[in-house]
């Protein structure tokens, strides 16, 4: 049995984000939302987090810190972009200093849209990333059973 | 609560640190549980349930271990081993002071993990930890030295057989172990090293290089320290056994609504305060005692 869907823990970083979809993503944490009755919690470091929550058009400076903080994270990990800039890019995708979206640098998981995303879309997707990272377990497992 | 003392008589000591070895992590990981749906009731959430730490653990077991070099796991496991040990000794009855020992081995250990790697933030959460590991060592030694004269013994089990109360020949050294207690329970105002809320902050530093497995070891081993030190909270009132029960409950009840309420104090503070306290309280009483006899 996999646990990832019991104790996802949320790192989540701003990648040159206007800080809308940031305020929501810690609105999620208030009492009126309350993330941690699912046992959400919002770490601080890399090596604690299961999920990676992305927000912000991303730009040739937030790609490095993006890369570093995924490589930081240990198996099975997924990753969550929220809001539309982390989508597409949003107003800025024309812009040239935006690369347009966290799936230009890394594999991204859940998409959650919105202008910024409303708390409850961020829970929803957070609950969505648990069951990739439960089917990413399993895989792993797998792979380590068939190549042993 | 007779019987479950005579059954507990009746068995070895290696039968007895083997009970404290499985039922520990279980009541931990529980009193662990019931305190993260108290802080959150506190502070107006709903809060997760109780079983949350199980789940948490579980799950770290099933992460990827990343280490960054081979002794940082080393010294988490010895960390581990020597809580557990301590734990094991103080609740099948052995002495005191072998227990305080294991101890703080124990947290020597967890101090040298955090050496052990590069990370700056790591090197300073192992600076705070020793910082709290010489404001509250005075404490456990007057613990022990205290308990020794009130008792004439140095063994658990005597003193917990001792028949007169101990918390009114030792009251001053209660109130300083009540306040060291709030170092190790690792709560507010106190939680300079390893803090279980601040995520985002310095205050987590210990922790940064460590994943998986090894940070459920931390865990654990942070739950069977927390029993064992309920355990010796239930010694100053060991005389009656039900009333000791409910008053340690009540203690590890209190240590969550101080956690709540206090913000983090500096560490010159936290030292300096723990210091004096522990002299004015423990010392006196200490010093009284002698006076008496």
């Amino acid at each position: 049995m996999a646990w990832f869907k019991r104790s996802p823990w949320v790192l989540h970083y701003n990648a040159t984000s206007c800080n809308g979809c940031d305020i929501e993503v810690i609105a999620s944490l208030t009492p009126l939302y309350d993330l941690e009755r699912f046992g959400i919690i919002n770490v601080g470091n890399p090596k604690h987090a299961d999920i990676l929550l992305a927000t912000g058009s991303v730009n040739e400076k937030s790609k490095q810190v993006l890369k570093t903080l995924y490589e930081q994270m240990p198996n099975p990990k997924v990753i969550v972009a929220v809001g539309l800039c982390a989508i597409s890019g949003c107003v800025f995708q024309d812009c040239y200093n935006v690369l347009g979206g966290v799936d230009k640098v890394l594999p991204v998981d859940v998409y959650v849209p919105g202008c910024a995303a409303r708390p409850e879309a961020i829970i929803d997707g957070v609950i969505k990333a648990c069951e990739i990272l439960e089917e990413k377990y399993a895989q792993q497992k797998k792979a380590r059973r068939t190549s042993a | 609560m007779t019987t479950m003392q005579e059954i507990f008589q009746s068995l070895t000591i290696v039968e007895r640190m083997l009970v404290f070895v499985f039922i520990a992590p279980l009541v931990g990981g529980f009193l662990s549980g019931c305190d993260r749906k108290l802080t959150a009731r506190l502070q107006g959430r709903y809060g997760p349930p109780i079983r949350q730490p199980f789940f948490d653990v579980l799950k770290l077991l099933q992460k990827e271990n990343i280490v960054v070099n081979k002794f940082q796991n080393f010294n988490i496991v010895l960390f581990f081993i020597f809580t557990v040990f301590a734990g094991a000794l103080f609740f099948a009855g052995a002495n005191i002071l072998l227990m305080i020992f294991s101890l703080t081995l124990s947290g020597t250990f967890f101090v040298l993990a955090g050496y052990s790697v590069g990370s700056p933030f790591s090197h300073l959460g192992a600076e705070r930890e020793i910082i709290q590991i010489v404001s509250y060592e005075p404490m456990i030694i007057l613990l022990a030295a205290g308990m020794y004269m009130a008792t004439g013994s140095f063994d658990v089990a005597a003193i917990a057989m001792h028949k007169k109360p101990l918390f009114i020949a030792l009251p001053g050294v209660l109130a300083g172990f009540l306040y060291i207690l709030t170092i190790k329970f690792r709560k507010s105002p106190f939680d300079l090293s390893m803090c279980h809320h601040a995520h985002q902050e310095i205050v987590r530093g210990l922790t940064t290089e460590f994943s998986g497995p090894a940070l459920a070891l931390i865990e654990i081993s942070h739950w069977y320290e927390n029993v064992l030190l309920l355990g010796i909270v239930y010694l100053f009132f060991a005389f009656k056994p039900w009333l000791a029960l409910v008053l340690t409950l009540g203690i590890y009840v209190l240590e969550i609504v101080i956690d709540n309420n206090y913000a983090r104090f500096k560490w010159q503070l936290t030292f300096l305060s723990s210091w004096l306290f522990i002299a004015a309280a423990a010392g006196s009483n200490i010093i009284v005692l002698h006076w008496i006899k």
